[in-house]
């Protein structure tokens, strides 16, 4: 029940609209009651209102307004993109995009290789329900 | 290093007309101004100086004092002209003349030889298909390959067709031979019957299809078959038709 995603200094959020869209983000400082500075490595920095931003376990130690310098080695060592990759949220977005980059080809496949999964898992069944028959 | 002005100053003079300076300066047609242009308009020297550039002074001083003069070449004789017969009584517009020469349909980027394309209209309609080359018409040759999913040569208009991004290799098939003129409609001679005979024997005409066009497909599927079989589940893949299922949004799939 109690809150556990605090907006900080250093929290890794993920930007939910606009052009950026999917990104990982820094919160490097705080406007005002709405508004957060976010900063990330391939980003020019900027502020953000915080409905556009979706909070994330991650987080790194940094001072407020760290040069970008910093923050990236800061990122770095926090190993920051492989710790989302490992969460369950940063694999689920990983496996959405790749279901959307499928190939029409890729999807023949992928249907051919689920009847062929399901079958197995039929035949593994009906093996168990004989035993129980019997 | 090239600079601005030596670039204007000395253009190089283009290569197809390099071969003539060495045959004689009067021979060198010189196509390059000596006038280099500054602005759109505006040349870098005065009419003045261009005479002097242009060595107007030196043909001149050669031919004492005047430009030289040549006579108008004799004409051969035109035959005298007779008033036409017939004037019409109202000025008709003439219409403006059109150069444009046709050119077949310009073919998207994602079409290139050896695509798989998904047909989506007509008979054929979500058969997935392999794509041959543009005929001088515009129309896309395709086939099936006949033996996998039953479609032969054809040729299919670019509008009704989904490319995806699934390359089938096509470096052995000759389709020189194929243009439109292959699968122009068979014109039959008329010949006059009697009731009876009128319907049996155009039957008979229509269903038979000509040895040679059999013997082409085998030889373009030939070829095609074997690159298919060097991919996995490519041949199921050709021989099964494409359709929308549910939750399938046509505007975020990838082809």
């Amino acid at each position: 029940m109690p809150f556990k995603r605090f907006v900080e200094i250093g929290r890794v959020a993920l930007v939910n609209y606009g052009k950026n869209y999917g990104r990982l983000v820094v919160i490097v400082d705080v406007v005002d009651q709405n508004r957060a500075l976010v900063d990330a490595p391939d980003f020019v920095r900027t502020q953000m209102n915080f409905k556009r931003l979706s909070l994330t376990d991650i987080k790194i130690d940094i001072k407020r307004v760290p040069k970008k310098k910093t923050l990236v080695a800061a990122m770095q060592e926090a190993d920051v993109q492989g710790k989302w990759e490992k969460s369950s949220w940063g694999r689920k977005l990983i496996v959405q995009k790749r279901r959307a980059s499928l190939n029409d080809f890729d999807r023949f496949k992928l249907m051919l290789a689920k009847i062929k999964r399901a079958g197995l898992i039929r035949k593994e069944l009906s093996k168990l329900k004989k035993e129980v028959a019997s | 290093m090239k600079s601005y002005r030596d670039v204007n100053e000395n253009p190089t003079i283009p290569s197809h007309f390099r071969r003539h300076i060495s045959a004689g300066k009067e021979a060198m047609a010189r196509k390059v101004s000596r006038n280099p242009e500054l602005i759109r308009g505006v040349g870098k020297y005065s009419r003045s100086q261009m005479y002097h550039r242009r060595g107007l002074w030196a043909i001149k001083a050669k031919n004492g004092g005047v430009l030289p003069r040549h006579d108008p070449k004799p004409k051969p004789a035109t035959p005298a002209e007779k008033p036409p017969k017939y004037y019409p009584a109202d000025d008709i517009k003439k219409p403006l003349v059109n150069k444009h020469k046709p050119r077949p349909t310009k073919l998207r980027a994602s079409i290139t030889p050896g695509t798989v394309l998904i047909i989506l209209a007509g008979r054929f309609k979500g058969k997935r298909v392999v794509f041959l080359k543009q005929l001088p018409s515009g129309l896309l040759l395709i086939t099936g390959p006949f033996k996998i999913n039953g479609v032969p040569l054809r040729r299919v208009n670019q509008s009704y067709v989904i490319a995806t991004s699934t390359k089938v290799d096509i470096s052995g098939v000759n389709v020189e031979k194929f243009d439109d003129k292959y699968f122009a409609k068979q014109v039959e001679k008329k010949k006059k019957k009697t009731e009876g005979e009128f319907f049996e024997a155009e039957k008979e005409e229509k269903n038979a299809l000509p040895e040679v066009k059999k013997e082409d497909q085998k030889s373009v599927d030939g070829v095609l078959l074997k690159s298919i079989a060097s991919v996995p589940d490519l041949k199921t893949y050709l021989g099964a038709r494409f359709s929308l299922k549910a939750g399938m949004k046509p505007h975020e799939l990838v082809f």
